[in-house]
């Protein structure tokens, strides 16, 4: 574990960098925004495994590296595979006096939403049900960015990718997005949280959370990437804002089976806001854009029930 | 029980099969993380191995994995920390792991897995023969083929040593034949204090993921670089055949068994010689009594060692043989030689300047028996056909259907 024991604000945040810069993420990328983050809450005593994925091809460029911390990359599905024998090979080597026992060293895993949601899901629900201690962080940019933003479990509804056109019979994804977090959740997990870099306070007390625990946990994270949504670099943070604003991404935890909203929203805005200033949604139609606003509503409805109160509130805008 | 007076190390008789023996070479290696998936007929390693966690035999963690690909996926990621590791697989479970077999040697990690042997689907077969060994040649593991239970112990101890070695660090297979072997209880000798094993294999550093020295494990590789560091890996197998004869060499001292990359029988003033690889080998060598005792001069060969293949020892071993016969269990489809052994075989000894008439024979698939007649008949048959035997390719023996004249 770090430090850190309590994040108030971005004071608390300790001011070293354990991602060091040069990396070659996309301009305005948010995936470093939540790198950067996540280490400064994990510290230097921290292992990360990294899916295949954007990040782990920008950087690694041999012979350089950006990572401050052990790194590993094996394969693209099988990143929790790879975490679970690490966590037991060090439990392992501890109990022999291989290794100083006192030391308490976070296993984090870094996967995308194909690494995840698709391919890698198989071997999460394995680690997750076997009950290692490994916060495996999902980075969620709702495409395969690497390869050149195709379609994956993660796509929301109507979006565009290189292999769901808008074209006249097919009308981008023509299937909503896998409640993925939810999924995890149904492992009973002692930590399962959805968080965002717009609220990145939030975000860091979810990842001080998920290395507290004794045993999986799991932070999805949106990550907003202007190459793949098709939006100016520069709103990165604005875009991951208007998800929370309109509902269509909601920042909730699940600590030991209790469900809790931790970002509420008072009134929202109509997911036009969000749609509109993403390139994938360009082409939706008015009914189009209705179909997703009505998805969301009816989600909205769920959540206020699970949370047992009106947490996300009425649309206003 | 008895004791094996003739070696440095005290050591008991015991009656096991194949798969316990791998799993007892693996609790006296002092294993740290085991991690498999069901799959016949290999279970029966990692049945034994965790009994052995559960009485405290062995001070280990077994990962039970939801598939072959995270068998292997998780004793990388526990080899990367610094773990000694251990794996078992047979048949499609092995082809399921493909992807990652490249992946674990390219990252130079002294990983151990044990096959017992097994025929791939489709048409789904449970028994022996040698295609899905055959099928991970190419992905840099070091490969010995074991033809006894003792083998199969000696063979996991020396592939620790080896893979270890700050020379090599490369993987390790050790194979035998499933059921045939991996079902089949033989005696064997092993030490009676697990010390002694352990002295021969001494916790060696390696780069590890330590928190208090980071480094970058598994990063992607533009094309300035990928070709030497695959160079590498070329050259640390070469120089395998190097630590492998060292390590036979500490295990004759040790334990009192000789081992060679090619073994063989009756070779020396043999006129036909008959290659083959796996528990066959015993068949074989009563087979080569059998044709003395008719009056041919014959001998047998086995090999035990795959990758490297041991191009020299074969070499010396032919020299003086006119005809040579290779058996193979493993079918490599639209080759121009469809035995994979035969093949390789050819073009070692072209390398080593030697070219002995050859004719290549493909028995046992599927588990179909090879008997001592089968052999005896190869044998007739290879010199009845002369020069024209390798004109047809493989020879499917015992095959309905196949007519070779």
């Amino acid at each position: 574990m770090s430090s850190i024991y309590r994040i108030r604000g971005v004071r608390d945040l300790p001011r070293e960098e354990l991602f060091a810069p040069g990396h070659g993420l996309c301009a305005g990328c948010t995936a470093g925004t939540v790198i950067r983050h996540l280490l400064k809450i994990s510290g230097r005593n921290t292992i990360v495994v990294n899916a295949t994925n954007c990040v782990e091809v920008s950087t690694t460029m041999y012979p350089y590296t950006s990572w401050r911390v052990p790194w590993i990359h094996v394969a693209f599905e099988n990143a929790a595979a790879v975490a679970s024998g690490i966590e037991t090979a060090l439990r392992v080597m501890a109990r022999k006096g291989l290794i100083d026992p006192n030391k308490r060293i976070n296993i984090v895993v870094l996967a995308g939403d194909g690494g995840t949601y698709d391919i890698g899901l198989q071997a999460l629900s394995g680690m997750l049900e076997r009950g290692h201690r490994v916060m495996y962080v999902l980075y969620d940019n709702e495409a395969y960015m690497n390869t050149g933003i195709q379609r994956s479990g993660s796509t929301p509804l109507h979006a565009w990718t290189t292999t769901t056109p808008v074209g006249k019979v097919l009308r981008g994804k023509m299937q909503p997005k896998k409640p993925i977090a939810e999924i995890v959740a149904a492992h009973r997990i002692p930590y399962v949280a959805t968080a965002n870099i717009a609220y990145p306070i939030d975000m860091d007390q979810k990842f001080l959370k998920g290395l507290q625990v004794e045993g999986p946990s799991f932070i999805h994270v949106l990550q907003p990437c202007p190459t793949g949504w098709r939006f100016d670099p520069r709103y990165g943070i604005e875009v991951g804002r208007l998800a929370v604003e309109t509902a269509m991404w909601i920042n909730w935890e699940i600590t030991m089976g209790d469900f809790k909203v931790t970002v509420r929203v008072p009134k929202r805005k109509h997911v036009k806001h969000y749609l509109r200033i993403q390139g994938r949604f360009r082409d939706l139609s008015e009914e189009e854009i209705e179909e997703i606003q009505e998805l969301i509503n009816k989600e909205v409805e769920r959540i206020n029930r699970m949370a047992g109160e009106e947490v996300i509130g009425p649309l206003a805008e | 029980m008895e004791t094996k007076l003739e070696s440095r190390v005290r050591q008991t008789r015991v009656i096991l099969n194949s798969n316990y023996a791998a799993a007892y070479a693996v609790r006296d290696a002092d294993v740290d993380v085991i991690s498999a998936y069901p799959i016949t007929p290999q279970t029966g390693v990692v049945e034994k191995l965790s009994e052995m966690i559960a009485e405290g035999e062995l001070d280990a963690e077994m990962i039970h994995v939801e598939s072959e690909h995270s068998a292997l996926s998780a004793i990388i990621g526990a080899s990367a920390v610094g773990a000694r590791v251990f794996t078992a697989t047979s048949s499609q479970g092995l082809e399921y792991m493909h992807e990652v077999l490249h992946i674990a040697s390219g990252m130079r990690l002294p990983l151990v897995m044990a096959i017992a042997t097994r025929a791939l689907s489709a048409p789904i077969s449970i028994w022996n023969d040698y295609s899905d060994l055959m099928n991970v040649r190419d992905t840099s593991w070091i490969t010995f083929i074991a033809s006894t239970a003792q083998e199969v112990y000696d063979s996991i101890i020396e592939a620790y040593m080896v893979s270890e070695d700050p020379r090599i660090l490369l993987p390790s297979i050790v194979a035998y034949d499933g059921f045939w072997m991996s079902h089949t209880y033989e005696p064997l000798y092993i030490p009676e204090d697990r010390k002694t094993v352990l002295e021969m294999l001494p916790r060696r550093p390696r780069y590890t993921l330590d928190p208090d020295n980071p480094i970058t494990m598994g990063s992607i590789v533009n094309p300035d670089w990928y070709y030497e560091i695959k160079y590498q890996q070329v050259e640390a197998m070469k120089e395998a055949y190097r630590v492998i004869r060292e390590a036979d060499a500490k295990i004759e001292e040790n334990l009192g068994r000789v081992y060679k990359p090619v073994e063989s029988y009756l070779a020396e003033d043999s006129e036909i010689l008959v290659l083959t690889y796996g528990g066959i080998y015993g068949t074989l060598q009563t087979a080569v009594d059998l044709l003395r005792s008719e009056g041919l001069k014959v001998g047998a060969l086995r090999l035990r060692l795959w990758r490297p293949f041991p191009a020299r020892d074969l070499k010396t071993l032919v020299e003086d043989a006119k005809t040579l016969i290779v058996v193979d269990r493993a079918i490599s489809y639209g080759a121009s030689i469809e035995g994979p052994v035969a093949l390789e075989t050819i073009a070692a000894l072209y390398r080593e300047g030697l070219y002995p008439t050859i004719a290549s024979f493909i028995a046992g698939i599927g588990g179909r028996p090879v008997s001592e007649d089968d052999f005896r008949d190869m044998v007739k048959k290879a010199l009845e056909l002369g020069e024209r035997a390798l004109k047809i390719g493989s020879i499917h023996w015992g095959v309905r259907g196949a007519e070779y004249e």
